[in-house]
């Protein structure tokens, strides 16, 4: 089943005289409204749409930065008047002042028909109860998903996040069939419903929308045995429109770009050269018709590859890979690159640990030294101290195979390390404070 | 057999003092106790009054506990008795895993709890030689 069948399963080709056409005007009405970018394109030579020819042509246009919009905070990218905006949301601002998103009717519009599609194409149908248990409120996440799902029929349960118990009681008394959360609020939402001892029987539940952070596949498998449920993932951030960007259909094989709205380039982080296709690089995404605070050639920060091979769902729409880590979440320990993306991994599934971690970096003697925080959940291995010890050095030789990395276990008591109910925030990097 | 709790406890301070505080809640009655431990954890082991209960409290409370069969042996409070009782194991082939040891006024001997590879053959060989092996509820209502 489709949302848009005619735009989700157009011929390449067609697609990209579409791109290409939305590409001209959006380069021109960028020059001619926003101040920024006349100021930016006007530099590198492209003072009219028909300097693109060709969508290759896009390399000649500047990249936009996290602190070029930082820098535009809070209105400084509007390209229409304040009274045409009747939505603003911002980004979760843990560093420094907030991401601002400000949207027209037509955006809005534009915004949940791309999240009808990724929801539809995971396999969401009118019929279906679902509960949203994202943070309502500035975060694009909880109304992004409220009203695309809306607009494919489904009921809406505007849950928000926290009161797990009334979470699990919304569940079974309303008969939920799909669950919107952050990974992490998944799982711990699995934990709690495993503890309940309901059986299976007494929950509905069949798909989940899983978005706002990164999940491993282990992670993922986690989430569906114990909600008893098929999670798809989806992706999306504020500096393009929120959720929608991309997402999963059911033969959950790459998430499928809404190529007609946004066009997604895969570059070189470092040179910031184009990279080849099929080649891993950082993710840089043009909005193409997004009116009130358009954005060319964003750099995510995500690091993803992307395949234009049809999929077998019948979409034409390139897929990108689940993003294998953050520009900025990356960690450099002893110069060697580490993705917290690649330690869950290692973790998730280890006998005796519970999925859940905590990171926490620190320099001793001038040298960088990685704890990597684990529950105990088998008590089991309490008969001797041999037992833990040897635990403790599996789950060490099985990140030091992954990382190539030395790391420091720490073995930790059940749910003591934090549950997050939105992102979650696992790395503690101590190594410019002192030395304790 | 008697049973014996076993604890996951993190090297913080005030934890051991929670944990008993969990168990005085419940009115439980530790009667022996060792804790050991290693830079960042440690085991607590305790012999209580009512160790399937108690372990139940623990779990709830979100502890990490196992139950584990130990044996409990009187050794009279005279120079050599305890060598004695650890010779006929060690001649029996059975390995002594750890143990800690503990006095009741009333009953007069000292009470040692052994954690052995074997505790059925441990039981057998000491109580052959004479050796008095304690009850599990000798021990809990001690």
């Amino acid at each position: 089943m489709f949302f848009q069948q005619d735009v989700e399963t157009m011929s390449r080709k067609d697609l990209e005289d579409l791109q290409l056409r939305k590409l001209k005007y959006m380069v021109e009405y960028c020059y001619n409204r926003v101040p920024f970018y006349h100021d930016r394109l006007g530099k590198a030579g492209i003072t009219s749409g028909d300097k693109i020819k060709t969508l290759s042509d896009i390399q000649y246009i500047p990249y936009t930065t996290k602190d070029d919009i930082r820098d535009q905070y809070p209105f400084g990218l509007l390209a229409v008047p304040m009274k045409e905006i009747v939505r603003i949301h911002a980004s979760s601002g843990t560093t420094g002042k907030p991401t601002v998103g400000c949207y027209t009717k037509e955006d809005l519009d534009m915004w949940s028909d791309v999240v009808a599609r990724l929801a539809i194409a995971a396999g969401a149908r009118p019929e279906d109860i679902f509960q949203i248990a994202f943070g309502y409120g500035l975060f694009t996440g909880a109304l992004g998903l409220h009203y695309g799902l809306e607009k494919v029929g489904c009921t809406i349960v505007p849950a928000s996040s926290g009161n797990t118990a009334k979470q699990l009681m919304m569940f079974r008394d309303f008969g939920v069939t799909g669950l919107v959360a952050t990974p992490s609020y998944a799982l711990y939402l699995g934990e709690c419903l495993r503890e309940e001892g309901y059986p299976r029987e007494a929950y509905s539940l069949r798909l989940g929308l899983l978005g706002s952070e990164g999940c491993t596949p282990e992670m993922r498998s986690r989430i569906e045995e114990s909600l008893g449920l098929v999670a798809t993932d989806n992706y999306g951030m504020t500096e393009l429109i929120g959720p929608g960007v991309s997402g999963e259909c059911h033969l959950r094989c790459g998430m499928h770009f809404a190529e007609d709205h946004f066009l997604p380039e895969i570059i070189n982080r470092e040179t910031g050269e184009r990279a080849e296709e099929g080649e891993s690089g950082e993710l840089v995404v043009t909005t193409l018709d997004r009116w009130g605070m358009p954005v060319l050639r964003y750099r995510t920060k995500d690091i993803t590859k992307i395949t234009y091979e049809p999929c077998a769902c019948g979409r034409t729409h390139a897929r990108m890979a689940k993003p294998m880590g953050r520009t900025d979440d990356m960690l450099i320990i002893k110069g060697v690159n580490v993705f917290p993306s690649q330690i869950e991994s290692a973790l998730v599934g280890m006998e005796g640990i519970g999925p859940h971690y905590q990171l926490v970096v620190r320099r001793r003697n001038f040298m960088d030294q990685l704890e990597v925080k684990v529950e105990l959940v088998s008590s089991e291995l309490l008969e001797s101290y041999g037992a833990l010890e040897i635990l403790r050095g599996r789950v060490h030789d099985k990140l030091k195979s992954v990382l190539g990395l030395e790391t420091k276990v720490t073995l930790v008591e059940p749910k003591s390390l934090e549950r997050f109910q939105g992102k979650a925030r696992r790395v503690l990097d101590l190594r410019n404070q002192p030395e304790e | 057999m008697v049973q014996q709790i076993s604890i996951f406890v993190e090297n913080k301070l005030g934890r051991v003092a929670e944990i008993t505080e969990t168990l005085a809640e419940q009115k439980v009655d530790i009667r022996a106790i060792s804790i050991s431990d290693t830079s960042d954890f440690g085991i607590l082991r305790i012999i209580v009054d009512r160790p399937a209960e108690a372990a139940a409290f623990l779990k709830e409370a979100g502890y990490t506990v196992s139950l584990t069969d130990v044996i409990a042996v009187g050794i009279q409070d005279t120079p050599g008795e305890f060598a004695k009782a650890m010779r006929i194991l060690a001649d029996a082939g059975v390995a002594v895993e750890y143990m800690y040891a503990f006095v009741s006024r009333e009953y007069g001997k000292a009470s040692v709890i052994l954690r052995v590879s074997d505790p059925e053959k441990a039981s057998q060989v000491l109580e052959g030689s004479g050796v008095e092996i304690l009850e599990p509820q000798a021990i809990y209502e001690m």
